[in-house]
């Protein structure tokens, strides 16, 4: 099977410094690929060579068969961007741009017409589209960005940071519109982002890229099992010796820490271990609290790089399971 | 707590297109069709350009008429100054503005993501600016008329004074776009404004150019304006004077050539990919 995207030894120097460094990666046609990392890490560069808008200055790219560099012309025929503003013209109405796009793309004035009917229901703008875009909100801003990128069809979709600076309601429409966009039309899709929940939920695989260069890649629940285990945490005020000794006894458990009146219990299934070690502790000690951490993508990006990544909302990864004594 | 809903309704399976290169021809005019539908939406881009050039028009005609037609044989303050209206009003219009800001706002980049020709985004927009050009310059050329100007070259010089004032005013425009693309900063773009006044004023604009002294009549013998300005004049007031359109001509080539280098120049420094 063809790659959708494969890309060789990517380098790319702005006057002497390093923006992506020695990148390598596949993606698969019809897959949903993750790009992760902080600001500033060569997120953006990365797309922005994929794209044709930058040359890379050493490496390879080539996207739906096509050599970015060398045939920049047949790769733009193939691809649609939303990059990580929306490149939208304010003046102009949302039908006046995705005709205009449609026309650059060469397609004939049927041909637009039946795309604008059904972009309009597939990124869910609907009347808005007569209206001046410069009316419109950051969320259908950015749908019609969207809908901008597929005004012709592409066989591969870049999305850099499609929902920073969108409320979570906006959020979970485009997350919705992204896997809508694979799973009924196949779509390959690269994705940018610097959240956590936006490539634990959309992508099939994820690629971490620190300072320039690819630090790891796999599916989510790879790179989480690859750096180790959930946590089980349980406040047991007093009884941390008796609690320790009886839970070092459940299957499953790795290890137990006492840290100040709680109990860290680590384990490889925090789902599965923590009914059992609830158990276990109520035999020999009251519990006033517990409470499961799983692993998270930051976990993975914290202990590849040494950095926290940022959550796309205050809520955590962390589940307080409300058992009290 | 407040319910998130989502379209539920069952999409259209999206049907079959395929992208391909447009003609050139269509590139442009997608391009100009864009720039033209704003124009009505900007009319702050090209309300202040006519009424500058009917206001000096009106006030120049009311303040020299009498000083100049007394002491001038046979002339005609309202001929003479229709040239200088109609460069007021159209030097310097051009759709740069409108570009630094799709430069500042993305679109410029989506548009290079598409595989529209780059030259084609640039003849576009002064394809435009041509028909905006022309756009302004018939109700001055109709003011005129009502005052009793009588074009001596007839409907045909009519025509060719109008061609030649947006020659001009695609010669000049292409400094803005060369400043827009080099700098993507609109307040540079606003100031080539400021090129505009040496052009215009240290020439024939309000005296014939026998009438210059000293450094002024030299410096209006540089001038490439003096000689738009006396090629406009002469279809207005002699009829077909083939050396003075030769010579406004090759004024307007001069510019032009000038200012497109230095316009395709910025749009190669723009679009490099390196």
């Amino acid at each position: 099977m063809t790659s959708a995207i494969s890309v060789d030894g990517l380098v790319r120097r702005f006057d002497g410094v390093t923006a992506v460094d020695q990148v390598n990666l596949e993606v698969e046609r019809g897959e949903i690929y993750g790009f992760l990392g902080p600001n500033g890490a060569g997120k953006s560069t990365t797309v922005r060579i994929l794209c044709t808008l930058l040359t890379p200055t050493e490496g390879r790219a080539v996207v739906a068969g096509y050599d970015v560099a060398a045939e920049p012309g047949a790769v733009r025929l193939r691809i649609g961007v939303a990059l990580q503003e929306a490149a939208l013209d304010p003046k102009q109405t949302g039908v006046e741009l995705l005709r205009l796009q449609g026309r650059l793309y060469g397609l004939s004035r049927a041909e637009i017409n039946r795309r604008l009917g059904e972009l309009a229901g597939l990124v869910d703008i609907g009347a808005a589209l007569s209206r001046p875009i410069g009316t419109y909100s950051g969320g259908m801003r950015r749908r019609l960005d969207l809908a901008a990128a597929l005004v012709h069809g592409p066989q591969v979709l870049f999305l850099d940071e499609p929902t920073t600076g969108l409320d979570p309601v906006s959020r979970a429409r485009m997350w919705q519109e992204v896997r809508r966009l694979n799973r009924e039309q196949g779509m390959t899709i690269f994705l940018t982002t610097q959240y956590l929940e936006e490539a634990d939920e959309l992508a099939d695989r994820v690629g971490i890229i620190d300072g320039g260069r690819l630090v790891a890649e796999g599916s989510p629940e790879q790179l989480k099992r690859s750096i180790g285990n959930d946590v089980i945490v349980a406040q047991v005020d007093g009884h941390t010796q008796a609690g320790q000794a009886a839970v070092r006894t459940v299957p499953g458990v790795r290890g137990v820490e006492v840290h100040g009146s709680e109990l860290w219990v680590t384990t490889g299934d925090g789902a599965a271990a923590v009914g059992p070690v609830a158990a276990a502790l109520s035999r020999v000690a009251p519990v006033r609290n517990l409470t499961l951490r799983t692993t998270t993508l930051d976990d993975v990006f914290l202990e590849l790089t040494g950095n926290h990544i940022r959550a796309a909302d205050p809520e955590s990864d962390q589940r307080d399971l409300g058992v009290a004594s | 707590m407040t319910a998130i809903s989502y379209p539920t309704e069952t999409v259209q399976r999206p049907s079959r297109v395929e992208a391909r290169p447009a003609h050139p021809l269509r590139d442009v005019v997608s391009i100009a069709g864009r720039s033209l539908r704003a124009v009505p939406r900007e009319l702050e881009t090209v309300i202040p350009p006519i009424f500058i050039a009917v206001f000096f028009f009106v006030i120049n005609i009311g303040t020299l008429q009498r000083l100049t037609e007394s002491h001038i044989q046979g002339f005609d303050i309202t001929a003479f100054m229709l040239p200088t209206a109609i460069l007021l009003g159209v030097t310097g219009v051009s759709r740069a503005g409108s570009l630094v800001l799709d430069i500042q706002n993305g679109y410029f980049d989506r548009l290079l993501l598409t595989p529209v020709r780059r030259l084609a985004i640039l003849v576009g927009l002064m394809l435009a600016d041509v028909a905006i050009a022309c756009a302004l310059m018939v109700p001055i050329l109709g003011l005129a008329l009502g005052l009793g100007v009588r074009i001596e070259s007839g409907p045909v010089g009519a025509v060719a004074f109008l061609l030649l004032g947006c020659a001009w005013s695609l010669a000049f425009a292409g400094f803005g776009y060369a400043i827009a693309l080099k700098t993507g900063n609109p307040a540079a773009v606003n100031s080539s404004f400021l090129l505009f006044f040496p052009f215009l004023f240290m020439t024939s604009s309000y005296v014939p150019r026998a009438q210059l002294t000293g450094w002024l009549g030299d410096v209006a013998g540089w001038n490439p304006v003096t000689y738009v300005l006396e090629g406009l004049r002469s279809l207005v007031t002699q009829g077909w004077q083939l050396a003075a359109l030769g010579k406004a001509l090759l004024a307007v080539a001069v510019v032009a050539v000038v200012s497109m280098s230095l316009c395709l120049a910025a749009l190669r420094g723009r679009t490099r990919r390196g």
